[in-house]
């Protein structure tokens, strides 16, 4: 397997606690891969790991063979941080023309990224007098605006409606079948069934990283949720 | 180029901002009316402090924007994005320095038009000088907002710099006493502040038509301050954070 993210006995502080202790995982490049654990697991930080903003005590992480972080990634990844980080004094076209612009692309990249999130019809308004999905959307359109070879999403389909959730994810999709690897984190299970690998994460520590179909298979459950619950358990009883 | 364009990003914002726009531009007109009419029948005073004021505007009102709007750029998670593109920390210091030192242009610009043509301020010399000379303070106080942005975690905090940055400055720089006649070690703190030299040069156009050796001087202090200030800076400006 083409690994795009490789993660070796990765130890991340913030301030006095260890949020990732040891962390291994690898994703292979030109997959849709799942990050799920519950909120403070360490999520967020692995991500910024990846992308190269976190300070590491230890351990190494490569993208797309380069540690994480290298100036020659920065115009290869493409990051989605959990809060929507656009200017909400900006319209959307404002938004997106400028972070093409940091990747020396033009207003045809900035119109297509919002126009893959849905956000045509509202590209001339502020963000400021967006709702929050919207606001949301005008975020994952500065991620995409560069086509990246990486794309590390921080829960990108909170607030949104059904309909356009599974429009997101059929992008993503689609991204991963032009070569892209994508990174998601998300709460929301249902939406790990459409991802080709998973990774579950509890307290900084790896429990499971394999296919949504393995997963359920190792955990003895057709339902993720309970899937997850039963690999907590069991990762107790070995590791108390 | 992404300097230019992140020059670009900063104007827009400013532009979908009118009121901001109408304070940056009238309020240190209206301030400098104000001081006309406090000195009324004395006109020399008026010349002295208006000028003095002229390029202590700019930088307080510099200083004051550029640390809100840098605070945002930390706390609304825009800068760590920024972070992972290929923006350079420079971009950023640059594309702040020139897209506010543009607007102080144009506020030092007014308000010195003004003073010169509809108050009668006189100076010996000209208004392209004492603008140029507010536009330096204003890139001096656009560098230290960013450096102070950096010790601030809210913009109530932010604001609570203005007072520590700017009161000692004004009251040192020999406006309110002349720095000869302040005792030795007043003077010792009025020599190593900007604001000090700023005002002095603005002093020397005010008495000479031509431009001084002390204010071309006075004008390369101002000007080392800044490159000092974006220094620190740039070394607050992290790439990656904890």
């Amino acid at each position: 397997m083409d690994t795009a993210i490789e993660v070796t006995g990765l130890v991340v502080r913030r301030g006095k606690r260890t949020v990732l202790d040891g962390f291994d995982c690898a994703v292979p490049r030109g997959s849709v891969t799942g990050l799920l654990g519950p909120s403070g697991s360490g999520k967020t930080t692995l991500m910024r790991t990846v992308v190269g903003v976190q300070v590491v005590a230890s351990g190494t992480v490569t993208v797309l063979g380069s540690p994480a972080g290298a100036p020659a990634l920065r115009s290869r990844i493409g990051y989605l941080t959990q809060a929507p980080s656009i200017y909400a004094d900006l319209t959307v076209r404002e938004n997106a023309r400028y972070f093409a612009s940091l990747y020396r692309l033009g207003r045809d990249a900035a119109d297509a990224a919002i126009e893959t999130v849905g956000l045509t019809g509202a590209a001339g308004q502020l963000v400021a007098n967006l709702s929050g999905g919207q606001r949301s959307r005008a975020s994952l359109a500065c991620a995409i605006v560069s086509r990246p070879e990486v794309l590390v999403l921080d829960e990108p389909t909170v607030g949104q409606d059904p309909v356009l959730r599974d429009e997101l994810w059929a992008h993503f999709r689609r991204m991963a079948a032009d070569g892209a690897t994508v990174l998601v984190s998300s709460h929301v299970m249902d939406e790990a069934n459409r991802c080709d690998r998973l990774l579950l994460i509890r307290e900084g520590v790896l429990i499971a990283d394999d296919t949504p179909a393995a997963v359920k298979k190792a955990a003895g459950s057709d339902d993720l949720d309970q899937a997850f619950l039963n690999l907590i358990r069991a990762h107790e009883k070995v590791a108390p | 180029m992404i300097l230019l364009s992140t020059i670009r990003r900063i104007l827009t914002q400013l532009r979908h901002d009118p009121r901001t726009i109408a304070l940056i531009v009238v309020v240190p007109t209206l301030l400098i009316t104000l001081i006309y009419f406090m000195y009324d029948g004395q006109p020399r005073v008026f010349d002295r402090v208006a000028l003095t004021m002229l390029g202590i505007f700019p930088f307080i009102v510099m200083f004051l924007i550029t640390s809100i709007a840098m605070l945002r750029e930390r706390t609304s998670g825009t800068l760590e994005r920024l972070f992972t593109t290929p923006v350079g920390k420079m971009d950023l210091l640059f594309g702040y320095g020139i897209a506010f030192g543009g607007a102080a242009a144009a506020q030092a610009a007014v308000a010195a038009g003004f003073a010169y043509g509809v108050l009668d301020m006189n100076a010996a010399g000209g208004l392209g000088l004492v603008v140029l000379i507010a536009v330096a303070n204003a890139v001096l106080g656009v560098a230290l907002g960013l450096l102070c942005s950096a010790f601030a975690r809210t913009e109530f905090q932010a604001v609570q710099f203005m007072p520590l940055v700017v009161a000692p400055q004004l009251l040192l720089c020999g406006l309110f006493v002349p720095r000869e006649r302040m005792v030795g070690w007043l003077q010792g703190i009025s020599d190593v502040l900007p604001m000090s030299y700023s005002v002095q040069a603005l002093t020397e156009v005010g008495a000479h038509p031509d431009p001084t050796g002390t204010m071309w001087r006075d004008l390369g202090i101002v000007f080392g301050a800044i490159i000092i200030a974006l220094a620190v800076g740039a070394a607050t400006l992290r790439r990656r954070t904890h």
